[in-house]
């Protein structure tokens, strides 16, 4: 069991490393000298080689990058070529309303699909469990951006009863944060809600064909019973794992949806620091997301062994 | 006095018949076989006595245990009957425990539900002792994967033994284990069901021998021959179970006019 969680964390450890030289080196190899864009087409070639210098990009790569990570582990992401401001303070308040963004909307996709599944999968013979596949198969095919404008439409501008957008840090206002957080939380959470609920629906449906269920049934349990004390745990283990590829997408349709919304999230920032050629910043929050989807695996990972025992012991 | 009555049963999917007109009754302390081919509608039979029919099936007839009709209770009653008033031992041992949860919390369970006991985890251990379980207390703790398959079915075994149900249906229990396994297992059926009903189904005759005083013969849904065992075994008047009887090993009997059984010292 310890053992088992040594290695896993050490796998982890060293794909985060590897995933660090492959987000460093593609950056480097992109064409365009960082000096030469910050400074536009018209500086002279002194400037650009005295920029060059200020930014360390003139030295061998291998110095270069162990230079970057070594301030990345101490939480110095180094400075903005564009603005020069520090990129580390910038990332981690940005992180945060991202993370709050996502958990958010993980949470809510939880909520819908995890019970509506379930029934839908009890009832699959009957018509409301038809009818709630329907309604999922149709919320499948919403992209998020078209959710949270529709979202927009009814709540923000036809009923005015929460904001359209902007964001209030929950330290200052957190009445005003929650009130912002509904709307971009239910437009990224509702679509991959009505995803998961298809595959918490076929988890269920494939466990209600097991032994153990009819065991628990001749026990006395009722279905519904029966289906919450010895199958959800069971069926948890292939919902984890769309959980956590699911966790990844919900990243990426974040960038989106933080720009809907005019949240001041890391998608945003990503896509403000590419068009402002930002390239340092850009790596930063390259290297962010991939540890963030790293680190999500990994937890799916360990989440397996503490629902299933049979993968304790290897 | 009769525990188990079924009459006219039959299971249905669309048109076709899988069961047909399936009657039968036990009374309690009475043991009774049902053998027949693969296919034959055995296991039907018996879930639909214990209403654990799939859904896609349609189930008609009566069947009636302690007096009571279940065949059209509803589902909240009928759970409060079963793991109580009969329980089950199935075919699989492989599967039909839980593998995320500790097998004692499983025998447990089945007495915490139905309230029949004051300390069911102490209960399960002793249950697991009673099946004879090596080291009870630790293999209370164990998850089934842990388990041989053999202990597994003991645990079945247990959990169904647990409430002292009236009814007890063993539905192949065997099938799946080595001789020796098979044996045991077998004996410790006998030794704990004396005062119930046991409705004990199988395709292996010397089990039946073993273990029945009566015999039912199933065949393409329906029940083709019936009768003591040691008169059906010495005389069968079907055609297939006079085949069966070929096919098997066990035209001889002992010096008592018993079939010969499988030994089991
Ligand atoms: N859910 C179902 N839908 C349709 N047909 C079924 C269903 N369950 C069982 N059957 C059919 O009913 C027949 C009887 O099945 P049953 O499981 O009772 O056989 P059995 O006598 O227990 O056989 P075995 O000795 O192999 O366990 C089989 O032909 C099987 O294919
Ligand atoms: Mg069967």
């Amino acid at each position: 069991m310890i053992l088992a969680l040594m290695r896993r964390t050490g796998i982890f450890v060293v794909s985060v490393a590897a995933a660090s030289v492959a987000v460093f080196l593609f950056m480097a190899v992109l064409p365009g000298d960082p000096a030469q864009v910050a400074l536009g087409i018209n500086a002279t070639p002194e400037l650009v080689a005295r920029t060059r210098a200020e930014f360390g990009t003139d030295r061998p790569l291998a110095t270069q990058y162990f230079d970057w990570i070594g301030g990345v582990l101490t939480g110095d992401f180094g400075r903005s070529y564009v603005t020069r401001d520090l990129i580390g303070p910038q990332l981690a308040d940005r992180l945060g309303v991202t993370l709050w963004l996502v958990g958010a909307a993980m949470v809510i996709a939880l909520l819908i699909a995890v019970p509506l599944g379930s029934f839908a999968a009890v009832r699959h013979r009957k018509l409301s469990g038809t009818v709630i596949s329907g309604v999922s198969q149709l919320g499948v095919a919403v992209p998020a951006f078209l959710a949270g404008i529709l979202l927009v439409q009814v709540f923000a501008v036809q009923w005015r009863l929460l904001p359209s957008g902007g964001w209030t840090p929950p330290d200052q206002d957190f009445g005003e944060f929650l009130r912002g957080l509904i709307l971009p939380a239910l437009a990224l959470g509702l679509v991959q809600g009505a995803v998961l609920t298809r595959y918490v629906r076929s988890a269920v449906l494939d466990t209600l064909r097991e032994d153990y269920l009819r065991t628990a049934r001749a026990k006395g349990l009722r279905p519904g019973q029966a289906l919450v004390r010895h199958g959800l745990r069971n069926a948890a283990v292939p919902v984890v794992t769309v959980l956590g590829l699911q966790l990844t997408t919900l990243l990426i349709g974040a960038v989106v949806v933080e720009r809907v919304f005019v949240l001041p999230g890391l998608g945003s920032m990503l896509l403000d620091s590419v068009a402002a050629r930002d390239l340092l910043t850009v790596q930063g929050i390259v290297l962010v997301l991939v540890i963030a989807a790293l680190l999500v695996n990994f937890l799916v990972d360990l989440l397996y062994t503490a629902i299933d025992p049979r993968l304790r012991r290897s | 006095m009769t525990v188990l009555a079924v009459r006219g049963l039959s299971v249905s999917v669309g048109d076709t018949e899988l069961v047909k007109d399936v009657s039968l009754e036990i009374g309690a302390g009475e043991r009774v076989g049902l053998i027949g081919e693969s296919g034959s509608g055995k296991s039907l039979t018996a879930s639909a006595v214990m209403g654990l029919l799939p859904e896609e099936l349609d189930v008609s007839g009566s069947v009636e245990l302690d007096g009571r009709q279940l065949l059209g209770m509803p589902e909240r009653e009928l759970s409060r009957l079963r793991g109580r008033a009969m329980s089950m031992v199935f075919q699989e041992p492989m599967t039909a425990l839980n593998p995320s949860m500790q097998v004692g919390k499983q025998v447990a369970e089945v007495m915490r539900l139905h309230r029949t006991n004051q300390d069911p985890r102490a209960a399960a251990v002793d249950l697991l002792d009673r099946v004879r379980l090596p080291d009870p207390r630790r293999a209370a703790k164990a998850y089934p994967h842990q388990l041989s398959g053999g202990q597994r079915q003991r645990v079945m075994l247990a959990m169904a033994l647990a409430n002292n149900p009236s009814l007890l249906i063993c539905d192949e229990p065997t099938t799946a284990l080595d001789v020796t396994v098979q044996a045991q297992i077998l004996d410790l059926i006998l030794a704990n069901t004396q005062g119930s009903a046991l409705l004990f189904i199988t395709h292996d005759l010397a089990v039946v021998a073993t273990v029945c005083e009566r015999v039912l013969v199933m065949y393409d849904g329906q029940i083709v021959e019936s009768g003591l065992v040691l008169d059906v075994f010495t005389a069968p008047q079907h055609r297939y179970t006079q085949q069966l009887l070929a096919s098997s090993d066990l035209e001889s009997t002992d010096e008592n006019g018993r079939l010969k059984t499988v030994s089991h010292d």
